[in-house]
């Protein structure tokens, strides 16, 4: 492992060098079983529970393909504007590794699934296309741990475990072509990118897309050419970065190392690099050259797959909207600015909102319990906002409740308190903590007498001809009154009785 | 009861349904046999008495509570040692698998569980049945019956053995460029090279995927017919199996009508480096099907004469891909675990000391047939060859319903004859190998023996893909007229073995 180049800043780098960039994004399918047999393939299973013969690589055993997963490659082919092949083959990839059951991959090599396909992603309002070079299917394999190294990894490890209940799960890998982007996008493009496709792969329904545990991970090539070069630089490949910030770190640092190794006379070496979240910084791994040789033949244990038009054209009829034109359409129809809309999509809010809205919530009602109360209950107990106990149902609930003046916002945002703490069902909550809005006018103006006795100066200022310190007065009934009290209405009483 | 090792498996069966024999008694007078005699032959790897005699014993009980039972059910039957039997030591004749059990049953052997046939034990055979001759096996070397100082043929030495010395009436050999019918032939035996894909593969160590058939041995055509029934059928485990109904080969079996039958000579699958005993066996053999009604014309393959080059690249090419799950990490053997190696060095260790010259040869051939730089050159061309052969057995079933050939160039040679010349080794194969190129189906029936030796010479048939049934009729037919000359099958020739112990 060398140690970290000097880095060169960014802006220095991209005066000097044009950025080219290609992205293979690993993509784990949501089968119920694995590529080639029946094992199931929940995450986090006790080791080694979830294998068979097949999987296992055992002698004699026998792949046999999953048709979910061409399926699956085939909607992702579409939504990416590919072409689906109309036969294709498998391939084994051979090289060894001790994770790997059978020592070759059975993945596709020169006829892949999909193919010639396009997306699009956009960077602070422009849009960039992204050339698609191939989808293809090959199977994940076994996952290995290092035990008795101080880092984790092989070296200085005594031994290694072995578990295989991902082998053989079904993956499917995404291969940009060339991404030449103006050197200063390139990492944010990067980044958008595999943002968009993790949210194209949870529109299709075809993968978890859960980049922690590791069902989406992205290998980022980069490489660099002098300004106004035509020939491409010697290329990096960082592997398996694991988060969409990383992505776009990742891609920075690749940028500022390989200039400061290129303006020093130094020559760029084609090799894999690991990615290290805690440092930001990438260190060289597994020297690559192109004499590699995966010894790609036909698997003779498969028959080719020859998906019929008509199966793909009934894919295609069941394609969802864009997840990208969806969006935009949405943010016209909530009336939302581009900011509050990426707040809703960062906050993995969108189909959470959708659903409350659907249930008769007003769009900027809905964002406001969702992105408020919620999401900081969520973030406080380290859950997901879509597993909490309240979901859209009781959102639509408790705003039904605020429309018809039984509870203001303060209000509201005890009765989820309550909802969280599985008190009961609001009623409930309103019942057990008192919490209804005081609705009759004596409570309210005998609370208005003893803040106008309580507060001489402040009547005092206000007959001085300053209405606008009555909001102290305001403050202090609503204290009164605990909070249960419609503000609005105290403010219409107060102003009666101060003759503003 | 010594004489129920002469009974086919049919007469066997029918002596099960009449009640005049056990499938016990039978397994046990097998097991006698094979101790009597193996010591010699070494057909045998590995022998299941306790295992066969609990499945006797449990179709025996299932036949007295009237259960109905498969046609085959109580015979004994030896399994190939390169098909999974769950918990029986399996090593497709490896040091690299010694001692290893299997936690599941292939598919073959599924359907003989549950026919139920007796499996008696793994037989012996050329290492991950890279030979043609047994004599490649990490344990040792088959002895043919006819003479125990010649080879039984290969890979299947072992199976082919144990039905011709009469320690089991059937067996199950596995056919990737002849390794059933070769040995077949030597032994003056039935082997038969069902259509690929008409076998499943689940559970068959993989030596050449797009290559390899699992298929039946037995002393006649209608044994082979009948074990082939129960073997055969789509298989939902193997992709590359067929799904389509198995052809009628019990009833062709029977029948061996093959008036109107039209019969291709292939011009190329002869003369010269043909043995003259051979020839004149095999001519004799055609004149005999002429007599009974066929019509015979001599049909050219122009590319068979590419077919063994092409073979010794896509085999080897595959065989390297296989065999590279053999890696010390999970089952077998496991050489220098000693805590100061890495896995790299223990893979090593143990390649080097599992397996055998002939297995790391072809390793090795195949690692640089399918080489970048290489791979157009050989693999790729050998396909295309692959498909040129192909053709010209389509064309050749246009004309005629079957192609007919020796089945081996000469009859079995001494052992140690031909070890260390690889090229006169795999030569053997001259005729078996197109068929399985081209996954159509093909056996070797006994013709007679051959007049320098003495020596059994097999009498090789070829069918168009799922026709199995048409190389049953002529082995029938050819079967019931040379019986008139011999006065039974080939195999009553076979001289008595020496009972050892």
């Amino acid at each position: 492992m060398t140690i970290a180049a000097e880095v060169m800043p960014i802006d220095k780098a991209l005066a000097q060098y044009d950025p080219v960039m290609g992205l293979e994004v690993h993509v784990e399918l949501n089968t119920k079983s694995k590529m080639f047999c029946g094992c199931p393939t929940e995450f986090g299973a006790a080791p080694n529970t979830q294998t068979c013969p097949v999987c296992l690589g055992l002698p004699g055993a026998l792949p046999v393909v999953n048709a979910r997963a061409v399926e699956s490659a085939i909607k992702i082919g579409l939504a990416l504007n590919c072409e689906i092949a109309e036969w294709c083959r498998f391939a084994r990839k051979n090289y060894f590794y001790p994770d790997m059951p059978k020592n070759f991959q059975t993945s596709q090599y020169d006829e892949p699934i999909a193919f010639n396909g396009w997306t699009e992603v956009v960077v602070d309002g422009e849009t960039y296309r992204i050339e698609i070079e191939r989808a293809h299917m090959e199977e994940d394999t076994g996952k290995s741990t290092h035990i008795g190294g101080a880092t984790g990894r092989i070296h200085g490890a005594s031994h290694s475990l072995v578990d295989y209940n991902r082998a053989g799960i079904p993956l499917i890998e995404i291969v940009t072509k060339t991404i030449e982007v103006p050197g200063e996008k390139a990492a944010a493009v990067a980044r958008a990118y595999v943002s968009m496709l993790r949210d194209l792969l949870l529109a299709l329904d075809v993968s978890d897309v859960r980049m922690d545990q590791g069902s989406l991970r992205c290998d980022a090539n980069v490489s660099l050419k002098p300004r106004g070069a035509t020939t491409f630089g010697t290329r990096t490949e960082t592997k398996n970065v694991n988060s969409f910030r990383s992505v776009e770190r990742a891609v920075t640092y690749e940028i500022t190392r390989q200039a400061a190794v290129l303006s020093t006379g130094g020559k760029v070496i084609q090799e894999t690099r690991h990615w290290h979240e805690d440092t930001g910084i990438t260190t060289s791994g597994r020297e690559k050259s192109d004499a590699e040789d995966y010894r790609y033949f036909p698997e003779p244990d498969l028959v080719p797959v020859a998906p019929s038009r008509e199966w793909v054209e009934e894919l295609r009829a069941t394609l969802p909207e864009p997840p990208s034109v969806r969006r935009a359409r949405l943010q016209q129809e909530w009336g939302f600015t581009d900011l509050e809309m990426r707040d809703v999509v960062n906050g993995n809010a969108l189909e959470l909102i959708v659903s409350t809205i659907e249930l008769g919530v007003p769009p900027s009602a809905a964002k406001k319990w969702w992105l408020g109360e919620l999401a900081r209950y969520a973030n406080e107990s380290g859950t997901e906002l879509g597993s909490l106990d309240v979901g859209p149902g009781e959102v639509a609930e408790v705003q039904k409740l605020v429309d018809d003046g039984t509870l203001n916002d303060k209000l509201a945002r005890q009765v989820f308190e309550g909802l969280l703490a599985g008190e009961g069902t609001p009623a409930e909550i309103i019942e057990k903590r008192g919490l209804a809005l005081v609705s009759d006018d004596s409570a309210l103006l005998e609370a208005i007498d003893r803040a106008i006795a309580a507060n001489p100066d402040v009547v005092e200022k206000v007959n001085s001809g300053k209405p606008a310190a009555a909001g102290a007065l305001i403050g202090a009934v609503m204290k009164d009154m605990r909070g249960q009290a419609d503000a609005a209405k105290v403010r219409q009483l107060l102003n009666e009785k101060l003759g503003i | 009861m010594s004489d129920l090792t002469r009974k086919t498996a049919a007469e066997l069966a029918e002596l099960m349904t009449s009640g005049q024999a056990s499938s016990v008694e039978i397994t046990q007078a097998h097991l006698d046999r094979i101790d009597a005699v193996d010591g010699a032959v070494h057909a045998f790897l590995h022998v299941d008495a306790e295992g066969a005699l609990a499945q006797a014993k449990a179709v025996d009980d299932r036949r007295a509570a009237g259960e109905q039972l498969s046609p085959l059910a109580g015979v004994p039957l030896a399994l190939k040692d390169v098909l999974t039997q769950e918990g029986v030591p399996t090593t497709a004749g490896s040091k690299i698998l010694e001692g290893w059990k299997p936690p599941y049953d292939a598919t073959v052997v599924k359907r003989l569980k549950d026919a139920g046939i007796v499996i008696l034990g793994k037989t012996n055979m050329d290492e991950f049945a890279m030979g043609s001759s047994t004599e490649n096996s990490a344990y040792g070397t088959t002895h043919n019956p006819w003479d125990l100082g010649r080879i039984p043929g290969g890979s299947g030495g072992g199976s082919s053995a144990a039905i011709s010395a009469y320690e089991a009436p059937l067996a199950i050999g596995t056919d990737t460029g002849g390794s059933i019918r070769q040995p077949g032939a030597f032994t003056g035996t039935v082997g038969v090279k069902p259509t690929y894909g008409g076998t499943s593969r689940y559970g068959l160590i993989a030596l050449a995927s797009s290559l390899d058939t699992p298929g039946p041995c037995a002393r006649t055509t209608l044994d082979a017919a009948l074990l082939h029934e129960v073997i055969a059928g789509h298989d939902p485990m193997d992709s590359t199996s067929i799904n389509q109904p198995v052809p009628a080969v019990v009833e062709a079996a029977r029948n061996g009508d093959v008036a109107g039958l039209r019969i291709g000579v292939v011009k190329e699958l002869g003369g010269e480096g043909y043995q003259p005993g051979v020839e004149a066996r095999f001519h004799e053999a055609v004149e005999l099907l002429t007599k009974l009604g066929a019509e015979v014309v001599e049909v050219s393959c122009p590319h068979f004469q590419y077919a063994l080059p092409a073979y010794y690249l896509i085999l080897p090419s595959e065989a390297s891909s296989n065999l590279a799950k053999f890696d010390a990490m999970r089952y077998g053997l496991r050489v220098g675990d000693d805590g100061t190696n890495s896995a790299e060095t223990v893979t090593s260790l143990t390649r080097e000391a599992g397996f055998g010259a002939e297995v790391k040869r072809r390793i090795i051939l195949g690692t640089h047939a399918l080489s970048s730089g290489y791979y157009d050159a050989y693999y790729g061309q050998a396909q295309k060859v692959r498909t040129l052969i192909a053709r010209d057995f389509t064309k050749a079933y246009e004309q005629v319903d079957v192609l007919v050939s020796p089945a081996t160039p000469t009859t079995a040679f001494a052992i140690g004859d031909r070890i260390d010349d690889p090229i006169a080794m795999y030569k053997n194969d001259l005729c078996t190998i197109p068929s399985n190129l081209a996954g159509n189906a093909a056996a070797s029936f006994p013709c007679g023996l051959a007049d320098e030796d003495g020596l059994p010479v097999g009498f090789h048939v070829m069918a168009p893909v799922m026709r199995d049934d048409l190389l049953y009729k002529v082995g029938a037919a050819l079967e019931s007229a040379l019986a008139e000359q011999w006065g039974g099958v080939l195999m009553t020739k076979a001289p008595e073995l020496e009972v050892t112990r």
